[in-house]
C-alpha cells in the first residue's frame, strides 16, 4: 500500500463517505447517544475498537473459512455472530483491565451488537474486495469518521436543548432537521477525488 | 391477559409504530427512500422477516435459555434475513442490486430484535404472527410514505413516471442524504401535530 493510497483511503471514509451522514449506518446510535458530548465520545471511541476489531476478525473468517469452502452466502450469519461475539469479548475484558473505563462506556458496549455501522463495515469491506490491511484501515478510519459526525452533532445538541422550537418538532423531529444541514455541510466533501 | 388481534394489529399500524412512536429502524429507512420503488421493496422484505422471525421465535420462546435469548433471536433472524437476500437476489435482482448491502442489514434492525424481545418471547404464535405484520405494515407505511415524498420533490416522478410534464425543476437535494433527515423529521413531526391536535380534542370533550 503506498502512501497515497492510505491518505486516500483515510479521507474517503472520514469525510466524503462518512458512514453516518452519507451512507446512513449507525444512525440509532447517533440519535441515542449525541445529547451530552462525553457519553459521545465514549460511545465514539468503543464503536471505532469494535469496527476496526470487526473488519479485522471478519476478513480472516471470509478469508480462511468461507471462501475455500464456498459458503459465502453464510456471510451475513458468521459476521453478526463474530460481531455479537467479538463485543461480549471487549466486555470482558475491560470489566477485568480496565474497570474505569468499562463504567465509562457501560450500557453502550452491548448496543454495539446492533450497530449497523459494524456489520456495514464488515460487508463493505468484502463488497469492496478490501485485503486485510486496506479492510482494518477503512474499519478504522470509518470509525473514526463516525466518532467525528457523533461529536459535532453532539455539540450541536447540546446548544438546542435551549433552543425554543414549535412543539411538534420537539425532540427527534427537530434532531433530524440539525442531522440534515450536518449532512449538507459534509455534502461539500463529495467532490473531493485523491489519488 | 389477552389481547384482541385487532388491537394488536392497530397497535402496529398507529398506536405504537416503529418508527414514528418508537423511533425504531431509523437507519434504512433514510438509506433506501430515494425513490419509491426502493422504500417498497424493502418494506417488502421487512415485514415478511419480521411476521416469520416473530412466528419461529414464538415457538422457541420455552426452548431457548433466558441467557443467550439475544444471540439466539440473532440467529433465527439472520437466516430468514438470507433467505429473503437470496431469493430477491434471483427474482428482483435489480431491485436487490439497488437495496445493495441493507438487506443483509436487516439483521441488525432494531424493530425486528425488539420486537422479537418485547413481543414474540412472550406471546402465543399467532398473536406474534399479528403483531409482526401489523409492526411490518407501520413500518411500510411510513418508509413509502418517505420514498414517495422523496422521489416527487428529488425527482418529479413517482415510480418512474414524469408527473409534472417539464414545469417543475426537481430539487436534486431531496434525494441526497440531506433531503432523507429533512424528510424523515418533517413526517414525524406531522405525525405528532397530528397526535397534539388529536389529544386536544380528547382533553375539550372532557
Amino acid at each position: 500500500m503506498t502512501l497515497t493510497s492510505i491518505f486516500a483511503l483515510s479521507v474517503g471514509a472520514v469525510l466524503v463517505n462518512n458512514f453516518v451522514l452519507v451512507k446512513f449506518l449507525g444512525i440509532c446510535p447517533f440519535m441515542g447517544t449525541s445529547k451530552r458530548t462525553d457519553t459521545a465520545v465514549s460511545m465514539g471511541v468503543a464503536v471505532t475498537f469494535v469496527m476496526t476489531a470487526a473488519s479485522m476478525l471478519t476478513w480472516f473468517f471470509n478469508d480462511l473459512f468461507l471462501i475455500p469452502f464456498e459458503l459465502e452466502y453464510l456471510q451475513t450469519i458468521v459476521f453478526i455472530l463474530v460481531i455479537a461475539s467479538l463485543v461480549q469479548l471487549v466486555e470482558m475484558v475491560l470489566r477485568k483491565l480496565s474497570p474505569p473505563l468499562y463504567s465509562a462506556l457501560g450500557i453502550y458496549l452491548p448496543l454495539i451488537t446492533t450497530n449497523c455501522a459494524v456489520l456495514g463495515v464488515a460487508l463493505l469491506n468484502i463488497q469492496e474486495g478490501y485485503n486485510f490491511l486496506e479492510s482494518t484501515l477503512n474499519g478504522f478510519m470509518s470509525g473514526v469518521g463516525f466518532l467525528l459526525a457523533l461529536v459535532l452533532f453532539s455539540g450541536v445538541r447540546e446548544r438546542m436543548a435551549f433552543a425554543d422550537c414549535p412543539k411538534p418538532f420537539r425532540g427527534l423531529p427537530i434532531a433530524l432537521i440539525a442531522a440534515s444541514l450536518l449532512a449538507m455541510a459534509f455534502m461539500g466533501f463529495s467532490g473531493l477525488k485523491i489519488g | 391477559m389477552k389481547q384482541s388481534y385487532k388491537k394488536i394489529f392497530m397497535d402496529g399500524l398507529l398506536h405504537q409504530n416503529p418508527v414514528l412512536v418508537q423511533l425504531l429502524g431509523v437507519c434504512s429507512i433514510l438509506a433506501v427512500t430515494t425513490s419509491l420503488e426502493n422504500a417498497l421493496g424493502m418494506s417488502l422484505a421487512v415485514t415478511i422477516v419480521l411476521t416469520l422471525s416473530n412466528m419461529v421465535i414464538s415457538l422457541l420462546r420455552k426452548i431457548i435459555p433466558n441467557e443467550v435469548r439475544i444471540v439466539s433471536y440473532i440467529v433465527v433472524i439472520a437466516g430468514f434475513v438470507t433467505v429473503v437476500d437470496l431469493l430477491m437476489q434471483a427474482f428482483l435482482p435489480a431491485l436487490a442490486n439497488s437495496l445493495g448491502i441493507f438487506i443483509p442489514l436487516i439483521v441488525v434492525n432494531c424493530i425486528i430484535l425488539a420486537r422479537a424481545e418485547a413481543f414474540a418471547s412472550k406471546n402465543g404464535i399467532l398473536a406474534s404472527a399479528v403483531d409482526g405484520l401489523g409492526m411490518g405494515l407501520g413500518y411500510s407505511f411510513v418508509i413509502a410514505f418517505v420514498g414517495l415524498v422523496r422521489e416527487i420533490l428529488g425527482n418529479g416522478t413517482i415510480l418512474g413516471f414524469e408527473i409534472f410534464g417539464g414545469f417543475y425543476q426537481p430539487c436534486t437535494m431531496f434525494i441526497m442524504p440531506a433531503g432523507a433527515f429533512i424528510v424523515l423529521g418533517c413526517t414525524i413531526a406531522l405525525y405528532q401535530a397530528i397526535h397534539l391536535r388529536m389529544e386536544a380534542g380528547k382533553e375539550g370533550k372532557k
